[in-house]
């Protein structure tokens, strides 16, 4: 083989991987990501069983139900709108009323959001960072609070 | 008075940075010694002056001065000493000045030791070096200077975020900086090669040590980090897909590339444009892994300190070394000499497969971590990008690599015969085979892709076998002529099988505890028996339990297996009462490579708690693999040719500088 030749080989080689890499990405990216929600853009977007969504925003105060076989209900809040959100296991350590949750999982049928996977904030300065921007929109957001949110010292 | 000399240490050592970035690059183009030499002392002495500052920061921590700011923030009287210490590098002040205190030994180290190569190229790389070392300095004294003084000292610290009160969150950022950081020597040997025109088999030769180096650290820094996540954040996961999680992979990713295409270049004095490339790319990773977990751009988990300011210098510092090192790049690299031919079926060739598909899967992370940047940044919605995505992208690339790589160290030099490679691994087929067939046998068709893992994990691990097999020529000569083979096999033969080797053992252990791990999540009341997996865990009680800066909830369970008692389980929660924190003590129970692991939850109604059991075979072995192919790049390290120096090219015309 030329050198010319080997070149080509080599690229074309390159070009096919690249291609299928490509594919592969741009597949997994019309199906396996997940879109942010706040309470207030769910109760005005009404997202079908189907889609998989972020909802995030505070835990209520006084809305944590516990149930039976670890089954919890808390409402989360952004100050203007609430959703009901269902879920089975166990929530994280820093999950409390009053403070920052992200849930994911499905809006069911009857307007309860089914959540299979819970995340709390992490410590008492770190807010996640959509809850933050959630609670702005809303206007709730409030600059002392801000300290709370993340790393402002 | 101890952090204002430690403050001050700090800028005399950006004074010393400014030198060493100016004068040797003037010592060089005239090839004046004088100036050439003092690099290597200014580069000492910056080492020294960092040290100081770092010693200084560390007193303050040690003491408990809390006039400090971020000692105020980080620390607490009564953690044990070794937080007090680690807290120094817990927070982004201090750990931004470790990053720095890393990048100045570095510089040392070659100060000290790189006698062996050309002065002008020893110039230009420490130079370099300074360039980044000041940028980083000036970013600490501007944006982050950890010995800010409090007006009025509080009489007592808010205390480490809980869960970096860890023994192995002493260890594991120093490791990852050390290889982060490693990669710079890679990035600072490429721009001093562009700047000079020059390059050869010698250059690959100089470089391939610190970026083994730098390369060790990353893959035991990584391993530690996934191990650490696995035990405290309670829910058994090793590996997240989370942004900062994938900022260490991508450097290491482009570092393993830049290791094999070295390789490369060392023997066959090809693919030199390749191999500068991907050193540039390498630390260019690495500077984005920082902006990413400094910048607090993407929520993560491990977002404890971030500031949108710092972003925007970390930003700039982005711009100027990517964009500074590509642009050289672009206007450099045509003037370095093309080297060696080879076919495409040749041990190079194989060796370019390994850098294409490993830098395409370190594309489809870099994709998936910035996606959701641009996203918002273009049309305002907000995503997150998981785990499915990676696993859909960048698993089937790994996993074709991982399929190449037995058949690479078979194949000869220049031309190599895919046929008689293949026939040589024919009893690693037969292994892979079995080995599929057995997992159908034991585990029966609960995952129908994980056999085949299984399958490929045994096939890469016999090919890593027979590959020294076949060079010790065990089998076919006397064992004496074995021995005297095996010692004399160069120790980088030895490293590759044994890296590769690794790997496979990660793999083995990631499908193992994916694929056919099981789990229970429950509320269980004193007296009750749970069982999973053939194991009964009897639950005896609570108990409270004081700790020195925390209290703690301990639960105590009986495991038994097939009726007798094996031991006991005692995992725990912790009250951290200076943050109103809680942190979690998974219990872990060895079975051979695989682990019980057993955590709580809350408090339930009724007198019970809530736990998380869960069984996970083979689990070990992903972390085990990651030392091993530790010890793969040690043996390499180790290698006389690595040690010994490169030979001084004889003067030929094609070595000339080309301008």
């Amino acid at each position: 083989m030329t050198r010319k030749q080997r070149r080509l080989t080599l690229i074309g080689g390159s070009g096919a991987v690249l291609a299928v890499a490509l594919g592969l990405v741009l597949y997994s990216l019309s199906g396996s990501i997940v879109f942010f929600n706040s309470p207030t853009d769910i109760s005005e977007k009404h997202p079908g069983p189907t889609t998989r969504i972020r909802l995030g925003g505070l835990v209520k105060p006084g809305s944590i139900e516990r149930g039976a076989d670890l089954r919890i209900r808390f409402d989360v809040t952004d100050g203007k709108s609430d959703i009901p959100v269902q879920y089975q296991g166990v929530v994280p350590d820093l999950f409390r009323e009053g403070q920052g949750v992200v849930a994911e999982g499905t809006l069911g049928a009857n307007g309860v959001f089914d959540a299979d996977t819970i995340l709390a904030k992490h410590d008492e300065r770190y807010m996640p960072k959509e809850v933050v921007e959630a609670l702005k929109k809303s206007g709730r957001w409030q600059e002392d609070s801000a300290d709370f949110a993340g790393g402002k010292r | 008075m101890i952090p204002e000399l430690g403050h001050y240490a700090l800028v005399l050592a950006l004074g010393l940075g400014l030198i060493q970035s100016v004068v040797p690059v003037i010592g060089a183009r005239r090839h004046d010694a004088a100036l050439m030499g003092l690099a290597s002392s200014t580069a000492l002495a910056q080492f020294a002056f960092v040290g100081l500052s770092f010693v200084a920061l560390a007193a303050c921590y040690v003491t408990s001065d809390f006039s400090v700011m971020t000692v105020f923030e980080n620390s607490n009287s009564q953690m044990p000493l070794i937080y007090k210490i680690s807290s120094v590098w817990g927070n982004h002040e201090g750990s931004m000045l470790l990053w720095v205190l890393i990048l100045s030994l570095f510089g040392a180290l070659v100060a000290a030791f790189g006698n062996n190569i050309p002065a002008t190229l020893k110039a230009n790389v420490l130079a370099v070096q300074s360039w980044i070392a000041s940028t980083f300095y000036l970013f600490i004294l501007l944006t982050s200077n950890p010995f800010l003084r409090l007006a009025q000292a509080p009489f007592e610290g808010r205390d480490l975020n809980p869960i970096l009160q860890d023994p192995g969150l002493a260890v594991h950022p120093p490791l990852l900086y050390l290889g982060y950081v490693g990669f710079s020597m890679a990035f600072s040997f490429a721009i001093a090669a562009l700047i000079e025109g020059r390059i050869d088999a010698a250059w690959a030769r100089w470089v391939r040590p610190w970026t083994l180096v730098a390369w060790m650290c990353l893959t035991l820094g990584i391993a530690g980090g996934s191990y650490w996540a696995y035990y405290t954040l309670g829910w058994g996961g090793f590996w997240f897909w989370d942004p900062v999680e994938n900022a260490s992979l991508m450097p290491w990713l482009a570092g393993t590339a830049l290791l094999h295409s070295a390789v490369v270049m060392e023997k066959r004095n090809a693919l030199k444009v390749w191999t500068i490339l991907l050193a540039i790319l390498t630390f260019s990773l690495s500077l984005i892994g920082t902006f990413l977990v400094r910048s607090g751009v993407l929520t993560s988990v491990h977002s404890f300190a971030n500031d949108p300011r710092r972003g925007v210098f970390i930003l700039g510092i982005l711009i100027m070394f990517i964009g500074g090192g590509l642009s050289l790049f672009a206007w450099r690299a045509p003037v370095l000499k093309q080297g060696g031919l080879f076919a495409p079926i040749s041990r190079e060739g194989a060796l370019v497969f390994n850098n294409l598909f490993l830098t395409t899967a370190c594309l489809t992370v870099l994709t998936g971590t910035l996606y959701p940047i641009a996203l918002e940044a273009l049309t305002g919605a907000k995503i997150s990008v998981g785990g499915p995505f990676f696993n859909l992208t960048f698993g089937p690339l790994f996993l074709a690599l991982m399929f190449a790589m037995p058949f690479g160290p078979l194949l000869a030099w220049k031309r190599g015969d895919l046929y008689g490679a293949t026939q040589r691994l024919m009893a690693a087929f037969g292994i892979g085979l079995l080995a599929i067939g057995l997992s159908f046998a034991i585990e029966g068709r609960t995952s129908v892709l994980a056999p085949f893992g299984v399958g490929l994990a045994f096939f890469v691990m016999t090919g890593a076998v027979i590959d020294l097999v076949e060079r010790t020529g065990l089998f076919r000569l006397p064992l004496a002529a074995v021995a005297s083979r095996a010692l004399g096999l160069p120790r980088s033969a030895w490293g590759t099988a044994v890296a590769h080797f690794g790997i496979a053992l990660t793999l083995l252990g990631i499908i193992g505890a994916a694929a056919w791990g099981t789990e229970k999540i429950v509320a269980v009341k004193p007296g009750e028996t749970l069982s999973l997996s053939g194991y009964e865990l009897a639950f005896n009680g609570l108990k409270r339990e004081p700790g020195p800066n925390y209290t703690a909830v301990a639960a105590d369970f009986t495991v038994r297996e097939g009726g007798s008692v094996i031991g006991v389980m005692q995992p725990s929660k912790r009250s951290f009462s200076a943050r109103e924190q809680t942190t979690n003590e998974a219990a872990l129970m060895m079975r051979g490579a695989s682990q019980l692991y057993l955590s709580l939850g809350d408090d339930e109604p009724g007198g019970g708690i809530a736990i998380r059991l869960y069984y996970k075979p083979l689990v070990l072995l992903i972390w085990a693999g990651g030392i091993i192919m530790m010890l793969g790049g040690a043996l390499s390290l180790s290698d006389r040719r690595l040690r010994v120096g490169a030979p001084r090219p004889a003067a030929k015309p094609a070595l000339a500088p080309a301008e």
